[in-house]
C-alpha cells in the first residue's frame, strides 16, 4: 500500500457511498413492506382478518360495509387463469418451436418482435382488448357484456406469452446437446426429443417460468382497469364484469384518497395482500430457477 | 407414423408462433387505423380540450417527459453506485447476496406497488405532494433493478486485464473503475437506462395512484409541478364514450409508440457505435 | 461494533438529509403562489363528475382569453371528495352535483373555510339501458327502489325480480360512486337516505366509465347525469320514470320545471371566500356567471336562465367578502 492516508480516506468513503446506493434496494423493499404493513395494521384495527379473508362481500366505501376481499381476489384469479391458458400452452410450444425446430435466420427475426410484444405498455393492450377483442369476441357470444374477463384475460396472456416462452427458450437451451443427441442416435424425432427428452430436462426452469407468469398476470393493472369492470363479484363467469385486486387500487386513487380514513386504508390492505401473493411466488420461482442452474451449470 | 406426429406438431408449435405475431400485427393494425387519421402537428402541440377535435397531447407529453429525465437523473447515479458496488467490492460477502436477492424480488413487484409506496412515503410522509418529483422518484424507484442489473453486465464484459493493468500501474481501486471500467462499460450502460426508462415511460398505474391528474391543460413548469403524462391521457381518453375519443386515444398510443421506437433505437445505435469504437 | 454504529449514522444523515429536501405539503399546494409574482397563476377545481363537463368548458375557454395567464386545473374526485378538499383548503373551487352536507358545514367550519354557494344549471338523473335492451321501456320509482334498496344487496339480481314479464336473467347493475353528489342524491330521491344503498354495482366517479358499461351491455341497468346521455345519445337508451304520476321522459323542459321526478336536480359549484380575494379567481368565476347560459347548453345541461346567472354575479360580489 503505497497511496497516502488521504487517498485511502476518500476511497474508504468513496465504498460506504456505493455500498449505501446499493443498500437503497434493501431500503426499497423495506419501505414497501413499512409503508403497507404500517396502513394495513390500522385497517386491521378496525376490520377483523377473518373478515377480510374470507368474507364473500366487498363493499368498503358504501353505508352497508363489507370487508370481505374474496371478490376482488376472485376476479384477479379469474382474469389471471384465462391469460394462464393463453400463454403457457401457447409461449411452451412456441419455445419449443424456436429451440428444437426453427432455423437460426428465422430466430435471429422472431425474438426481436417477442421482445417488442412484451415492451408495448400495457394502457395499449387495454385498449386493444376494450375497442378490438370485446366487441370482437360479442360477435360470437352476445351475451358478453362490455366489461368482462374474457377480453382482458386473453389479452393479458398475449402479452405474457413472451415472457413464458424466452424463459422456457432460455432454460431448454441450457439444456446439453448431448442429452439430445443421444435421443436422435437412438433414432427418435425432433418431437418425441423435445417433449420426452428436453423438456423433462428443463422442467424446473420451465416451471419457474411459469410461476413468474402467473405472479405478472396478478400484479397486472391497466389491462384489467380498462376492460375488465368495476364490480366486485364472487362468479367464475368469465362473461360479466369484475372488479380484480389492482383495479380496486386504481379506482379509490382516481378519487379523493385522505390519509387516515377506512378508504385510504382499504387500498394498502388490498395492496400487501397483492404483495404478498406475487412475493412468495417469485421466492419459489427464483430458488426453481436456482435449482435448474446447478443441475446444469 | 413418428414422423407424421413429428411434422405435424412442428406445424402446431410453428403455427402457435404465428398466432402470437398475428396477434401482435393486429394490435398494430388496429390502433394505426383508429389512430393514424389523427395524427397531425396540431395534435401535438394542442393540450386537451373537450371537444375532441381540438385536443391534443402537449401537455401529456411535456409531462412524460418531465417525468423520465428527472427519473433518469435520479435512477442513473445510484444505480450505477450500487451496480459498481456489487460487482467489483463485494462480491463474495452474505451483505452483497442478500442486496442481490433484493434488486432480483424488486424486479418482479408489480407496478402498482411501487405506486402505493410512493403515495405513502413520497407523497404524503416526505410531503413531495402530487408533483413531479413524486413521480420521478416513484419510477426511479420502479427502474433501479433494471439499471444495476443492466450496469452489471456491462461491468462484467470489461476484461480483466484492464483492470489487472491499472493497478499494476499503481492505481487504486476506484481510480481504477472511475477511469478504466466506467468509460468502457458506459455503451452498456446508457443501453440499460435507456431501456429501464423506457419501460417506465409506459407505466399507468403507480403514476395515477400518486395522484397524476387528468384534467391538468398545461406543461409541468418546475418539478414541484401537478402533472400528467401520456399513458394516463390514454386511459382518459379510452374512458370516453365517444368515439372521437377512442380515435384520440389511439393517436396518442401512436405518439407513445413512437417515442419508444426512438428511445430504443438510440439504445441500439448507442450500444453499436461504442462496441466498434472499443474494437478499434 | 463500530462499523455498525458507522453505518447507522450514516444511514441517518443520509435520511434526516432526504426528509429536509422534500418540501413542506404546504409549499407544493398550489394556492401558494405568494412567491411567484410573474409566473402564471393557478386556479384549482374538485368534485362532481357531473358538473365537470361545465366547469371544463369554462375553464377551457377561460384560459384561452386569458392567454395563459390564468391556469385552471378539475379533478374528478366526486362530490363528497372534492369538498373533502375544499374543507381542508386545498382547492378553491368546489364542484357539486348537490347541496352541502350538514357534516361538510361543519368541517369548513372547523377550518375556518367560508364559501359562497353558486348554482350553475340544473341535471336530471337519467335511468339508462343498452339499446340492444329489448324488455324495458319505463321503470316506476317503487321498482327502482326494488333493486337500489341496501336490502338489495345480493338478494335482486334478476330483471325477474323487477317487473313481472321482464327476463328471468341477471341485471348488471352500474351507477355513480360514494363520492359522488349525482349517488347522494338519487339515494336520496329513491331510497329515502342519502347514501343508503347496495353495494354490489358497479361504481364509478367517472361517470363515462357508465356510459361505456351499459351501452355495451344488453343486461345493464345504469343511472348517469341526463347530460351525459345527452352527450351519447346513440349508445344508450332511455327509460322513462313514473313518479307517481304517469312515466315522464327527461328533457330539459321537463328537468327544468321539475315534472321529471323525482330525480331532477340543480348542481352547483362553491368558491371558497379566501380564494375569492385573489383577482384571477374572481375573474374566473365572474366569466363562469357570464358565459354560463351559452356553456352550460353545449355541453348538454339545463341552463338557469341568464337572469338566474345575473343574480349570481350580484350574489358573489356581495356574500364573497362577508
Amino acid at each position: 500500500m503505497t497511496s497516502p492516508k488521504l487517498g485511502s480516506v476518500i476511497e474508504w468513503i468513496i465504498e460506504r457511498l456505493l455500498f449505501l446506493c446499493a443498500a437503497l434496494s434493501v431500503l426499497t423493499t423495506a419501505g414497501i413492506i413499512g409503508v403497507l404493513a404500517l396502513e394495513t395494521y390500522e385497517f386491521l384495527r378496525q376490520v377483523s382478518i377473518v373478515e377480510f379473508l374470507t368474507g364473500t362481500e366487498w363493499t368498503p366505501l358504501f353505508s352497508n360495509q363489507k370487508f370481505g376481499v374474496l371478490p376482488l381476489v376472485a376476479g384477479t384469479m379469474l382474469v389471471s387463469a384465462i391469460a394462464m391458458v393463453v400463454a403457457l400452452p401457447m409461449g411452451l410450444l412456441a419455445a419449443i418451436y424456436l429451440s428444437e425446430y426453427s432455423p437460426s435466420g428465422l430466430r435471429r427475426i422472431v425474438k426481436p418482435i417477442l421482445e417488442i410484444l412484451a415492451g408495448v405498455p400495457t394502457v395499449v393492450y387495454g385498449y386493444f382488448a376494450l375497442t378490438f377483442v370485446t366487441p370482437l369476441l360479442q360477435r360470437f357470444f352476445p351475451q358478453l357484456s362490455g366489461f368482462n374477463a374474457l377480453s382482458p384475460g386473453i389479452v393479458m396472456g398475449l402479452m405474457i406469452l413472451p415472457l413464458v416462452s424466452s424463459l422456457s427458450e432460455d432454460a431448454m437451451r441450457a439444456v446439453p446437446r448431448g442429452l439430445r443427441e443421444g435421443s436422435y442416435a437412438l433414432g427418435a424425432t425432433r418431437m418425441q426429443t423435445a417433449l420426452r427428452v428436453v423438456v423433462p430436462a428443463a422442467f424446473s426452469g420451465i416451471t419457474a417460468a411459469f410461476i413468474l407468469a402467473v405472479s405478472r398476470a396478478i400484479g397486472e393493472t391497466m389491462i384489467v382497469a380498462i376492460a375488465a369492470g368495476q364490480q366486485p363479484r364472487l362468479t367464475g363467469n368469465p362473461f360479466v364484469p369484475i372488479e380484480t385486486m389492482t383495479a380496486y387500487i386504481v379506482q379509490v386513487s382516481l378519487g379523493d384518497t385522505p390519509q387516515g380514513t377506512i378508504e385510504y386504508r382499504t387500498i394498502f390492505a388490498v395492496g400487501m395482500l397483492l404483495f404478498l401473493m406475487t412475493f412468495s411466488l417469485n421466492l419459489i420461482s427464483t430458488w426453481l430457477r436456482e435449482r435448474f442452474r446447478e443441475e446444469y451449470a | 407414423m413418428r414422423k407424421h406426429a413429428d411434422l405435424l406438431f412442428q406445424l402446431l408449435s410453428l403455427a402457435t408462433l404465428l398466432v402470437a405475431l398475428a396477434a401482435l400485427g393486429a394490435l398494430v393494425f388496429d390502433i394505426f387505423s383508429d389512430g393514424a387519421s389523427r395524427l397531425s402537428w396540431p395534435f401535438i402541440t394542442n393540450i386537451a380540450s373537450r371537444n375532441a377535435e381540438d385536443a391534443g397531447v402537449y401537455h401529456a407529453l411535456m409531462g412524460s417527459i418531465w417525468v423520465i429525465a428527472l427519473t433518469g437523473l435520479l435512477a442513473l447515479p445510484v444505480g450505477v453506485a450500487a451496480a459498481i458496488y456489487l460487482e467489483e467490492y463485494g462480491t463474495r460477502s452474505r451483505i452483497a447476496r442478500f442486496i442481490e436477492l433484493n434488486i432480483a424480488n424488486l424486479a418482479a413487484v408489480p407496478s402498482i406497488i411501487y405506486g402505493l409506496l410512493g403515495l405513502g412515503l413520497f407523497v404524503r410522509l416526505m410531503g413531495m405532494g402530487q408533483s413531479v418529483m413524486a413521480g420521478a422518484a416513484t419510477l426511479a424507484l420502479l427502474a433501479l433493478p433494471v439499471v444495476i442489473l443492466s450496469t452489471r453486465e456491462a461491468l462484467r464484459t470489461v476484461p480483466g486485464t484492464i483492470r489487472e493493468g491499472s493497478y499494476a500501474l499503481g492505481a487504486t481501486k476506484w481510480q481504477t473503475i472511475w477511469h478504466q471500467v466506467l468509460p468502457m462499460a458506459l455503451p452498456g450502460v446508457l443501453t440499460g437506462l435507456i431501456l429501464a426508462l423506457s419501460r417506465a415511460i409506459g407505466e399507468t398505474a403507480p403514476l395515477i395512484t400518486i395522484g397524476a391528474l387528468t384534467y391538468i391543460p398545461f406543461a409541468p413548469d418546475s418539478v414541484w409541478s401537478k402533472f400528467t403524462v401520456l399513458p394516463i391521457q390514454i386511459f382518459n381518453w379510452v374512458s370516453r364514450p365517444q368515439a372521437e375519443f377512442k380515435a384520440n386515444a389511439a393517436a396518442a398510443i401512436l405518439v407513445l409508440l413512437a417515442l419508444l421506437l426512438t428511445m430504443n433505437a438510440i439504445a441500439i445505435v448507442v450500444r453499436d457505435r461504442y462496441q466498434r469504437q472499443g474494437r478499434a | 461494533m463500530t462499523s455498525a454504529i458507522r453505518y447507522t449514522a450514516a444511514l441517518v444523515i443520509l435520511s434526516v438529509t432526504l426528509a429536509a429536501c422534500g418540501p413542506s405539503a404546504q409549499d407544493a399546494r398550489p394556492s401558494a403562489n405568494a412567491g411567484r409574482s410573474s409566473g402564471p397563476t393557478l386556479v384549482t377545481l374538485d368534485g362532481s363528475s357531473t358538473v365537470f363537463p361545465i366547469s371544463e368548458a369554462v375553464a377551457e375557454e377561460f384560459q384561452k382569453t386569458e392567454g395563459g395567464a390564468v391556469r385552471v386545473t378539475v379533478g374528478i374526485s366526486g362530490t363528497g371528495g372534492g369538498f373533502q378538499k375544499f374543507c381542508r383548503g386545498e382547492i378553491d373551487i368546489a364542484n357539486a352535483s348537490r347541496h352541502i352536507s350538514a357534516t361538510e358545514i361543519e368541517a369548513c367550519k372547523q377550518s375556518g373555510i367560508g364559501y359562497v354557494e353558486l348554482p350553475v344549471a340544473y341535471d336530471g338523473i337519467a335511468i339508462a339501458v343498452s339499446p340492444k335492451n329489448t324488455w324495458a321501456n319505463d321503470i316506476t320509482v317503487a321498482e327502482l327502489k326494488t333493486l337500489w334498496a341496501p336490502d338489495a344487496q345480493g338478494k335482486v339480481t334478476k330483471w325477474s325480480q323487477v317487473r313481472e314479464g321482464w327476463p328471468d336473467r341477471e341485471i348488471h347493475l352500474f351507477g355513480a360512486g360514494v363520492d359522488s353528489g349525482t349517488y347522494d342524491y338519487f339515494t336520496e330521491a329513491i331510497n329515502g337516505k342519502a347514501k343508503a344503498s347496495r353495494g354490489d354495482f358497479t361504481s364509478s366517479e367517472d361517470d363515462n366509465v357508465l356510459v361505456q358499461g351499459v351501452g355495451n351491455d344488453e343486461l345493464a341497468l345504469g343511472f348517469v347525469p341526463y347530460a351525459y346521455f345527452e352527450s351519447n345519445k346513440d349508445k344508450l337508451k332511455l327509460l322513462p320514470v313514473d313518479g307517481g304520476t304517469g312515466a315522464v321522459t327527461p328533457t330539459p323542459e321537463t328537468i327544468e320545471k321539475g315534472t321529471y321526478k323525482p330525480l331532477s336536480r340543480p348542481v352547483f359549484i362553491y368558491v371558497s371566500k379566501k380564494a375569492a380575494q385573489r383577482p384571477e379567481v374572481q375573474r374566473f368565476i365572474d366569466f363562469y356567471l357570464k358565459n354560463a347560459d351559452k356553456l352550460v347548453r353545449e355541453v348538454n345541461y339545463v341552463s338557469l336562465g341568464a337572469e338566474s346567472y345575473a343574480a349570481n354575479v350580484e350574489k358573489f360580489s356581495q356574500e364573497r367578502t362577508r
